[in-house]
């Protein structure tokens, strides 16, 4: 009945939802946000990534109607009274209707079940603080009882300051999850997509079992501003892009948005573990 | 109030304090240091070895900032690069094969910013050794000496306990990068630094931190005599535990931070 319910909504929304436009930045063509759908939010003028929405990522990825939201309850609170942190995720939440910068859940996908966190560039850079640490630990102790894959859309700018020491603590924690998960024989895929950066980088992005990338997602621990600073060495071709991590033997592949779905199902088949319940 | 963590900062940054090789020299006995990652190179911003802890053979690793001009430039001002990490996880790895506590002695600005870095998979690096300490059957404990610079002090800080010197900081960004962003004003340092609670007194209160160690650096000998007294203790506390409750432990150490909203 729940999902009956579910499923009226989620089509009256939709007819009543205006088709929305969408610019490209590469070509500045003007498309609707409906056609491009159909094209994995590629630009079917000049072929560019456009970036994806959380619950967009999912409608891709995800078994039509299989995809049970998780952990929607957490969301960030700015308990140190850090300058301006309130008014950045008021504006988030505005700007995103979501409550926090990472979607986490369980559905199947292509018939294999899986847990799937998918981060939102939208939302405060998809910096990670204490909910989306959270979050993101909570899918992995589910998982790792469920004896489930874990399938993480990575993106991110990087621990979140507003949250000061406790947001590098969620990198070890985190991290402190994943590790019981891997050691339980459970498959975890990050799937790197633009831009995934520092403490993100640095902890679940590069830990995974087989880590995949979008084309040209940037990709990198410290920013190039930053590195320039440091040294005044030229940036060499594709610096920090999927194509130059999988050429320095960090990525096992690079996927295009066509096969995406394709790949991550044949893994999780792959990976599919004999006594599993659910 | 500002003046005062701002003072702690720049002191903690400063050249006067002893690196990591003076508290490794003065801590442990009949030491033989032991180099490279069995990879690509012997970083330099990271010293390792082994030596007897008040009897107790222990594995030490270091990130050394250098003491004058010549030895900071050859250890990289201390910023670790990807072989730096990897090095400390061999000798960490080793230590668990042999049943040996690992004593890190954290200072950093952060992991080196650099196109070679990059390369070489710093983030990469990291991220290995954050899962790889969550699982180490041995303990370890991590003391912020003086500067705990973000996602690189990090690499050298999942750890059964954490000490914090009494005047050693602890951040998830450098305050000038935090001014950057927050005011587009680097030189708001000052106000970044109290926005952000870097000192020891915060990471006890956070709990990110079990100990805070006093200074003093004229009785530097005394100083570090306590100062093995309280590793002495905890690692003779943690090596009695079975291996499954130490993880258990540390696990859970880690698991319970965060501040959030749940509704
Ligand atoms: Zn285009």
């Amino acid at each position: 009945m729940d999902k009956l319910i579910h499923k009226v909504k989620e089509a009256l929304h939709f007819d009543t939802k205006k088709d929305e436009r969408l610019i490209c930045k590469h070509c500045e063509a003007d498309l609707s946000k409906k056609s491009l759908m159909k094209h994995h939010m590629i630009c079917t003028e000049c072929g560019s990534y456009f970036r994806i929405a959380p619950r967009d990522r999912i409608k891709l990825i995800c078994d039509d109607g299989t995809f049970k939201e998780m952990f929607s309850a957490i969301e960030s609170k700015n308990f140190l009274d850090f300058p301006k942190y309130d008014q950045k995720l008021a504006q988030a939440k505005e700007q995103t209707n979501e409550k926090e910068a990472v979607l986490c859940g369980r559905a199947k996908i292509g018939n294999v079940p899986a847990c799937i966190f998918v981060m939102d560039s939208r939302f405060i850079m998809a910096s990670m603080g204490s909910a989306v640490g959270e979050k993101i630990t909570r899918l992995f102790e589910y998982a790792t009882k469920q004896k489930l894959p874990v399938v993480g859309f990575c993106c991110s700018g990087g621990a979140r300051m507003q949250e000061s020491i406790l947001s590098l603590m969620q990198m070890a924690k985190v991290s402190g999850a994943v590790q019981r998960h891997g050691q339980e024989g459970n498959l975890y895929l990050p799937v790197l997509t633009d831009p995934t950066t520092g403490g993100v980088t640095a902890s679940f992005a590069m830990q995974g079992d087989i880590i995949l990338a979008e084309p040209k997602a940037l990709v990198g621990f410290a920013g190039k501003r930053v590195i320039q600073q440091t040294a005044n060495a030229a940036f060499p071709d594709h610096f920090q892009t999927a194509e130059f991590l999988l050429e320095h033997g960090f990525l096992d592949a690079i996927v295009e948005r066509e096969n995406m779905k394709e790949t991550i199902t044949l893994l999780c088949a792959q990976h599919r573990k004999a006594g599993r319940t659910a | 109030m500002s003046k005062s963590i701002y003072q702690q900062f720049k002191n903690a940054r400063a050249g006067a304090r002893p690196t990591a090789s003076a508290y490794i020299a003065e801590l442990f006995d009949k030491r033989i240091d032991l180099h490279g990652d069995r990879r690509f190179a012997d970083d330099a911003a990271i010293i390792g070895g082994i030596g007897y802890l008040g009897g107790i053979p222990t594995t030490y690793i270091g990130i050394e900032k250098g003491t004058d001009l010549q030895s900071r430039m050859d250890h990289n001002f201390g910023c670790p690069k990807p072989e730096g990490y990897r090095k400390a996880l061999r000798l960490m790895k080793q230590a668990e094969k042999f049943h040996r506590p690992v004593v890190c002695f954290v200072d950093t600005m952060g992991a080196f910013c650099g196109v070679d870095a990059e390369e070489r998979g710093q983030g990469e690096a990291i991220a290995e050794n954050l899962v790889e300490m969550m699982g180490l059957r041995t303990p370890v404990i991590s003391v912020i000496i003086g500067e705990g610079g973000s996602g690189g002090a990090l690499g050298l800080a999942v750890a059964d306990r954490v000490y914090m010197l009494e005047n050693a900081v602890y951040s998830v960004i450098a305050p000038e990068g935090c001014a950057n962003i927050l005011w587009k004003d680097a030189q708001r340092v000052e106000e970044a630094c109290e926005a952000l609670h870097i000192t020891a007194k915060d990471m006890k209160a956070f709990q990110v931190a079990e100990t805070i160690i006093p200074e003093d650096f004229v009785h530097f000998d005394m100083m570090c005599e306590n100062l093995k007294r309280t590793l002495v203790e905890d690692i003779c506390h943690l090596s009695s535990m079975r291996k499954y409750d130490l993880l258990e432990n540390r696990y859970h150490r880690y698991r319970a931070f965060g501040v959030y909203r749940e509704e």
